[in-house]
């Protein structure tokens, strides 16, 4: 079985229900390290996007996620609008026009997402951003998907939980990028909110498969 | 949390829409998308200034939009920076043109909105340039952080450029000299208190009573490090230190001197620290030119002060002096 318009629209569901239910938790990180915004901002963020989703239903995965990425750009503000904005647009466009996505697909978006926060953010793997999350995502989706059972929800399972993973491995870290970095070592010994928030979508979009 | 509004989710679209109010002989405020343009905008063959960033700072950004300093100011929720459907419309809006400037404050999420809203505009024709503001010397400017915060220097980037606009300078001359006043200016500041983001409903970070937080930024984030409480002079001259040494002024230089308050300390005690800093420079044989003291650049009700020192030549002077009509800030009109 692959993954469809249905599927994505379930996906962007939970992320925005995942935001409101963890809105407290994620502006309780950033206010540890940040500025106390990234909760409130990722809510308004989804929000925007089921406004969006109900407003112009769209006909394929890769047409919600071009729709989520003008939505989150638009609406979250902060540096997570312009990367979320700029991770789901890049994967929008790997996907195409596909009605139904294969395993190969899905870890090429999720490749292409990450590779479009590094080109926007600049932030390298152990600078203590979401990059901590999305690039052991990337690497477990790759070897899933390379597995080749043809199972895409393996392959959503291994993005999410090596990404949960990835965000618990931010805790001892010194932040190099965001405004974390500010506080230079006093920023070890927090986790870092974006990895959080990375995180918690691609559970959702595992959820939204199982 | 006790706070003079009506819901934390409204707190900007209210604020901004009283400021429109209050203001409207200077302003016309857009309320969606949300930016505050000048009431004559775009002003014929005049370059075009745009800065904003999160809501939080006032007077800044808003307070200053008006003749002889910014044409736009987008004001984003409060303490994040605003976004590119904002920005973009802002810019268009008063472009005559001759093409806009934004300033922007180093803050990553400042920058990558106002560098996508850049390059969208210039894709309608718009020619953009953009002078980036990173005055707070309490950040080490390296490889390792998001580099050097913008603070109180913006202020001054924005009434100086804000002028050479005003006199009619191209594009590429209002950016050089925002560039050249950025180049020219340092800041640090100190938090005796926190504050507290509406939406957030609790302070920032954690100060114990004896406690200040030296090196703070402007949106509440923690500073450097932690020191007990102490005078005024001795915060003075901890503040004032860093920024002398790292702007390398001499004996004989000319200066303005800017000691900006937070929003929650009063305007004495500000010029008590102006006192001390005016004595320092003084001995030092550094000329104090010109003086800003007030809340221009805030953090909600954060107690606390930045001290911010600009080296002065006989244009920057001039540019300073220039006429000024905004909500925050107006003198020769």
């Amino acid at each position: 079985m692959g993954l469809d318009v249905d599927w994505a629209v379930r996906w962007l569901t939970l992320s925005a229900q995942a935001m409101a239910d963890h809105r407290v938790e994620l502006i309780e990180l950033d206010r540890a390290i940040g500025d106390s915004d990234h909760g409130e901002n990722m809510d308004r963020g989804f929000k925007a996007v089921m406004e969006k989703l109900a407003e112009a239903p769209p006909a394929t995965p890769g047409a919600a996620l071009k729709l989520t990425a003008m939505a989150l750009m638009s609406k979250v503000g902060g540096a997570a609008g312009p990367l979320y904005g700029t991770a789901f647009l890049r994967a929008s466009t790997s996907l195409g026009d596909a009605e139904d996505i294969d395993p190969a697909a899905l870890a090429a978006a999720i490749q292409a997402a990450r590779d479009g926060v590094v080109a926007r953010g600049k932030a390298e793997s152990g600078d203590k951003t979401m990059v901590d999350a999305w690039t052991p995502a990337v690497d477990a989706a790759a070897a899933q998907a390379a597995a080749g059972d043809g199972d895409v929800v393996k392959v959503l399972l291994a993005a999410a939980e090596a990404a949960e993973a990835g965000a618990v491995a931010t805790d001892p870290l010194i932040a190099r990028k965001g405004r974390a970095s500010y506080l230079g070592e006093r920023s070890a010994g927090h986790r870092d909110p974006g990895a959080v928030s990375t995180a918690l979508i691609l559970r959702a979009a595992a959820g939204a498969a199982e | 949390m006790k706070k003079l509004i009506n819901d934390p989710r409204a707190v900007v679209d209210e604020s901004v829409e009283g400021f429109g109010l209050a203001h409207a002989d200077i302003v016309t405020v857009s309320a969606e998308p949300k930016y505050i343009t000048r009431k004559d905008a775009p002003v014929a063959g005049k370059v075009g200034l745009v800065s904003g960033g999160g809501s939080g700072h006032e007077p800044l950004h808003g307070g200053f939009v008006g003749l002889g300093m910014l044409d736009a100011a987008v004001p984003g929720a409060v303490f994040t920076s605003p976004t590119p459907d904002q920005i973009i419309p802002a810019t268009l809006a008063v472009n005559s043109g001759a093409g806009v400037v934004h300033i922007v404050k180093n803050y990553t999420g400042d920058v990558l909105n106002f560098e996508t809203a850049a390059e969208m505009a210039e894709a309608e024709g718009v020619q953009v340039r953009t002078v980036l503001v990173n005055d707070d010397v309490a950040v080490e400017d390296s490889l390792y952080t998001a580099g050097r915060r913008g603070v109180g220097g913006t202020v001054l980037v924005e009434k100086i450029a804000g002028a050479a606009a005003e006199r009619g300078d191209d594009l590429d001359a209002v950016a050089a000299l925002g560039d050249r006043v950025n180049q020219n200016v340092r800041s640090m500041g100190v938090a005796l208190s926190a504050c507290t983001v509406p939406h957030a409903g609790v302070p920032s970070f954690d100060l114990e009573e004896n406690e200040i937080e030296i090196g703070i930024g402007i949106h509440g984030e923690p500073g450097r490090h932690r020191i007990p409480m102490e005078n005024a002079d001795g915060i003075t001259d901890r503040l004032l230190e860093p920024i002398l040494s790292d702007l390398g002024v001499a004996s004989g230089d000319k200066v303005l001197l800017f000691v900006n308050g937070m929003g929650g300390t009063p305007q004495s005690e500000l010029y008590i620290v102006y006192r001390r800093a005016a004595q320092v420079l003084a001995e030092k044989g550094i000329t104090v030119e010109r003086s800003l003291v007030g809340n221009y650049i805030t953090s909600l009700e954060m107690q606390g002060c930045s001290i911010t020192v600009l080296r002065l030549d006989d244009e920057l002077t001039s540019l300073w002096d220039a006429p000024v009509h905004t909500a925050a800030l107006r003198w020769g009109i």
